[in-house]
């Protein structure tokens, strides 16, 4: 795909413009366009509430368009909803497999929906299976199944009918470090195999090592889109976060710090604190020889790589976790 | 469904080429099947799910036949043609009822979001379990059945296989309202509720357990419209007399408007809430 022969739509795995859902009064998506190439990985990155979830359940088919329009390579959502099933295998959120059904049962099941004779959908829930590493559980019912376990089964299932294209809704969320880690060499396992991949996640990270190019997402709208280091440098390489020892200096501390950097810092001011982005962490020590020298005192001092909720604060100016805030008059 | 090739060469195009528009009527049938057998599944993992249809027509025909028997028959034998009757269109009705509850509770696990994602007949994940639902209709015909004819109840044998029939066809039908009820409602409690609500008035305000002919005059105006009445009269004249009636062509008739008229309803509501 990365051939020099220009883009034009029939390149185009998913191609979406002004897409809206609105829930009465509550807009969840406002207005989203994606382009997402074949072969592809792309990577919706944004909070709980965002609209991530609700984009690609429109996406899938799940939710009805209410404004906008999807096509999903180039079969239209809206008119041709049976078509674009065949074309996209969903991993949801909380994995959608039967809990009252043995893994092998699931798989056999999906199997024989998706046209399978009862032979090959036997063989298929088999081969699945081995391949994800589920083999000693085939005969288990799901709901003695870890968390990790059912994502994987989940994430098999969405393979059966081998769709050109995967929508993955934040397939580590809940995940403990090591299952998220083998979650994200499956992941890139189907990579490796060419399949086009669709992945919302809240985690930076998560997108770092999965996308080539991520959307941020914020309150139903797309607020920057690049591949993970164009975001990055978005922000600055990384973060020094400092907390004064006495708070009522914070604005002052602020000041000493634009006049060294250029680009003012975030502050949390109850706390005494700084979030200052670094466009190169080496700068970390002259900010903290400037507060040396102008004698405020520091509690703490760390660097860091920007978390989602720096990009957020660069791109939005306001907080992730945050509904409705003041900080852009801080900032 | 196709199988789509990834060779990089292919245009977008290419790969959404030989998709079938809609699902055939074989595939449909397949699917059915698919989701009856999860049914099934489901069924044998949880055994709690027949107590309505074995313990409603064991406790309700001996109760029934004992407590109401002397006082509108004169004695328990010659009340059982009414009331063995009368328990089969009301334990189809319950059993019916436990369809619709159970679509609705089903309808809100995850596994529900798969099966709307996948290119399939949208009427299979409700008429996958309402055709396993027949064994419980089967098993609750069956009981009622033969603990009337344990209680000294003689149906005309042909006949009794007929309301056997007549029943679980009844059930069946009947159930397309609950799907449709269990589309519609909020929660799993609000289909139980509602199905009580129309389940205690059909079933009651009919020739069940008494004659028509005892209740007030504006009462057996609704005993004669109520279609549960039409039912039960199908399934005395062939249970009691051995006769096929315009009776049961009636039942038949009004099962076959049923399943007309909810069917496409359940399945346009259930495809355009999920």
């Amino acid at each position: 795909m990365n051939s020099s022969a220009p883009t034009t739509a029939t390149d185009l795995a998913v191609s979406a413009r002004g897409l809206v859902k609105s829930f009465g009064d509550f807009r969840a998506v406002d207005g989203i366009d994606l382009e997402i190439h074949r072969g592809e990985v792309y990577g919706v990155l944004g909070p709980n509430g965002a609209g991530k979830t609700t984009t690609l359940s429109m996406l899938a088919t799940l939710l009805p368009i209410d404004g906008g329009s999807a096509a999903i390579f180039s079969v239209d959502v809206a008119k041709s909803p049976h078509q674009v099933r065949q074309l996209v295998g969903v991993t949801g959120q909380y994995a959608s497999v039967d809990e009252n059904l043995t893994a092998t049962e699931n798989l056999y099941l999906f199997g024989r929906l998706l046209g399978l004779t009862g032979r090959a959908a036997k063989r298929t829930a088999a081969d699945l299976l081995e391949r994800f590493g589920l083999s000693e559980a085939a005969s288990r019912q799901i709901k003695d199944f870890s968390g990790g376990m059912r994502r994987r089964l989940d994430l098999a299932a969405s393979l059966i009918a081998r769709p050109p294209l995967i929508f993955l809704d934040e397939p580590t969320t809940g995940l403990d470090p090591r299952t998220r880690g083998q979650m994200w060499d499956t992941i890139r396992e189907l990579v490796a195999q060419g399949s086009t991949i669709l992945l919302t996640t809240q985690y930076l990270d998560e997108a770092d090592q999965l996308a080539d190019r991520i959307a941020v997402i914020d309150r139903g709208r797309k607020v920057a889109e690049g591949t993970s280091d164009q975001l990055k440098a978005s922000v600055g390489t990384s973060t020094l976060h400092v907390r004064l020892a006495d708070k009522s200096h914070t604005a002052m501390a602020a000041q000493l710090v634009t006049g060294v950097l250029g680009e003012e810092p975030v502050l949390t001011p109850e706390a005494g604190g700084l979030n200052i982005a670094l466009p190169d962490a080496n700068r970390a020590a002259d900010v903290l020889i400037a507060l040396r020298q102008a004698s405020l005192d520091i509690a703490t001092a760390a660097v860091r790589q920007p978390t989602l909720d720096e990009v957020f604060l660069a791109l939005t100016g306001h907080h992730s976790e945050d509904s409705q805030d003041e900080t852009e008059e801080v900032a | 469904m196709a199988t789509q090739t990834l060779l990089p060469e292919t245009s977008a195009t290419d790969v959404a080429r030989g998709l079938s528009a809609r699902p055939g009527t074989r595939e449909t049938l397949n699917q059915v099947l698919a989701m009856a057998w999860r049914a099934l599944k489901k069924m044998r993992r949880n055994p709690e799910q027949f107590f309505d249809v074995t313990l409603q027509p064991l406790l309700f025909t001996a109760m029934f036949a004992y407590i109401f028997g002397g006082a509108i028959s004169g004695d328990v034998k010659h009340y059982l043609p009414i009331v063995i009757t009368g328990i089969l269109a009301q334990s189809a009705l319950t059993a019916c009822m436990a369809t619709g509850t159970q679509m609705r509770e089903d309808m809100e696990k995850g596994v529900f979001d798969r099966f709307k994602s996948l290119p399939i007949a949208r009427i299979a994940p409700l008429a996958g379990p309402a055709l396993a639902d027949l064994l419980r209709y089967g098993i609750a015909a069956t009981l009622t059945i033969l603990v009337g004819v344990a209680m000294g109840y003689r149906p005309d044998p042909v006949g009794a296989v007929g309301g056997w029939l007549l029943t679980i066809v009844a059930g069946w039908s009947l159930a397309w309202i609950f799907t449709w009820l269990g589309t519609v409602a909020r929660s799993a409690q609000a289909v139980q509720g509602i199905g009580m609500m129309i389940m205690f008035p059909l079933t009651f305000l009919s020739p069940a357990f008494v004659p028509q002919s005892t209740m007030p005059g504006w009462l057996q105006h609704f005993v004669a419209v109520n279609p549960v009445t039409l039912v039960i009269k199908a399934l005395r004249d062939l249970m009691n007399d051995g006769h096929f009636t315009a009776n049961v062509a009636w039942a038949l008739l009004g099962c076959l408007v049923v399943v007309a008229i909810f069917a496409p309803l359940a399945v346009r509501s259930y495809s355009r809430k999920m």
